[in-house]
């Protein structure tokens, strides 16, 4: 607690009015992004500014002003953040493009680094493809052989970057169908 | 010692170091089996069949040495490696080493990098996956023999601000189509080893001074929707050097071969790519055939 009280003076010098949630990992990123966009709180998963950066990392960008509220919700859910820092400079952006490759009977999608390939008539995913994290091949385990809907989340099993860009290739891929 | 670190999908399996064997097609590590359908399996099912092929009078490749640990993401897995290696590289002789699906993490990285660079003979290393993440991370990479990166991560090498190919920055991305432009760049901005392999619909090799070959026959379309396709090529690759081949030769013949395995393979996008492996004997025998300066056989 004391160290977000801290932080909590930091950001009262934050001239953006943007702040910065700062998880241990990957995958608590994504926990608090599910809980905070279901809340219908205005967020934006980014990268962290090169201070903070440890090879595989995701920050959650909130507005100051809700910072409260935000930290409640995570309570609730039993999620703790790290740090919370203001945006003194620019944040990494992830990638937001999506490639769509059409093989005839089967549709592949990239986002980022990662593919996500589907037979299209039977919703089958037949491979995943690309990364560099090691949750990618568990994911490709756990996913290759079911159908879209059958298929878990890699967003819900997910941990690291790989894992949330796959998590986006699925996204879309489903929406494609 | 041709050593591999990786990690496997099963986050029970433990740290495991070993001779790497192939036995009746069963890929396995003290022991225990390891299937080669996706990630450092497929690297090591890969590299065992190159070597196996050239020296087919043993199953056993006694100084091929593998450093796994389950892994799915959490890192617990990698972290255990990290630690071994730098409590123990002081003390292997390693000719080649290979890091492959590894969590990025710089300060492991730094410690493992500085131990190799002590060791009085300095190994060929070569960084894949999330290792290679890690080494262009740290600012590092020229210490690096070769990097094989796919053309997206190539544009994450040439894109000095990104710390991973998740934040590689539009402008860079849009270069897809102009791969010198962006090994330029990543040269420029010492964010790529000595020797680069780009895995893509054309396979290049370059270094410092531009492109020394590509690569785009045969071509398989459906080769990209291929897990594992990429992890193949760094096998072949890793075990042609580990041969004593010089690394340019080495990456062009591994590109021919990994292209040609994938054609006989006759692939679809759902085809496995334990599929591609079976096919590499034929094509390594055949590329090797073409060229007509064979290398010599493993000792």
């Amino acid at each position: 607690m004391l160290s977000i009280f801290k932080n909590k003076k930091d950001t009262i010098l934050s001239k953006e009015g943007l702040g910065i949630l700062v998880f241990e990992n990957t995958s608590e990123v994504i926990q608090a992004e599910k809980t905070l966009k279901s809340n219908n709180v205005k967020i934006r998963v980014m990268g962290p500014p090169p201070g903070i950066q440890t090879g595989c990392d995701l920050v959650i960008e909130f507005e100051l002003i809700k910072e409260l509220n935000i930290l409640r919700l995570l309570k609730k859910a039993d999620i703790s953040p790290q740090q919370i820092v203001p945006v003194t400079d620019p944040l990494l952006i992830p990638v937001d493009l999506f490639h769509v490759k059409n093989f005839g009977a089967f549709l592949m999608v990239r986002a980022a680094n990662m593919k996500i390939t589907i037979e299209i008539e039977t919703q089958l995913i037949v491979n995943i493809s690309g990364g560099g994290c090691p949750d990618v091949p568990y994911l490709a385990c756990k996913m290759v052989g079911k159908t879209l809907a059958q298929a878990p989340d890699p967003l819900e099993i997910g941990h690291t970057l790989c894992g949330y860009a796959l998590g986006l290739a699925f996204e879309e891929i489903k929406k494609q169908c | 010692m041709l050593a591999v670190v990786g990690t496997v999908t099963d986050q029970d399996f433990p740290l495991t170091t070993g001779n790497i064997n192939m036995i009746d097609g069963q890929l396995c590590i003290n022991g225990k089996n390891l299937l080669t359908n996706r990630g450092t399996p497929a690297l090591l099912g890969a590299m065992v069949t190159t070597l196996n092929t050239l020296s087919p009078s043993t199953d056993n490749i006694q100084d091929t040495t593998g450093f796994i640990a389950g892994d799915i993401g959490l890192g617990n897995g990698s972290s255990k490696l990290y630690q071994y290696l730098v409590e123990n590289i002081p003390h292997m002789d390693i000719d080649v080493i290979v890091f492959h699906y590894l969590q990025p993490d710089v300060d492991w990285h730094n410690k493992i990098l500085f131990k190799l660079n002590d060791l009085k003979k300095k190994p060929v290393i070569i960084a894949d996956a999330g290792f290679m993440y890690a080494a262009k991370m740290s600012g590092l990479a020229t210490s690096y023999d070769l990097f094989t990166p796919d053309v997206g991560e190539l544009a994450f090498l040439a894109d000095e601000k990104a710390p991973h190919p998740f934040y590689t920055r539009g402008f860079i991305l849009h270069k897809n189509n102009k791969i010198p432009d962006l090994i330029t760049r990543a040269y420029f901005h010492e964010n790529a080893a000595k020797h680069l392999l780009v895995k893509g619909s054309t396979d290049y090799i370059a270094d410092e001074n531009g492109i020394m070959f590509s690569v785009n026959s045969p071509a398989t379309e459906t080769m990209e929707a291929i897990g594992g396709t990429g992890d193949t090529l760094t096998g072949i690759v890793t075990a042609l050097i580990g041969t004593g081949m010089k690394i340019p030769k080495a990456a062009k013949i591994a590109a021919k071969v990994n292209r040609l395995a994938g054609y006989y393979a006759n692939p679809t996008p759902a085809t496995q790519v334990d599929e591609i492996i079976k096919c590499i004997p034929i094509a390594l025998k055949k590329i090797l055939k073409e060229i007509e300066n064979p290398v010599s056989p493993i000792r």
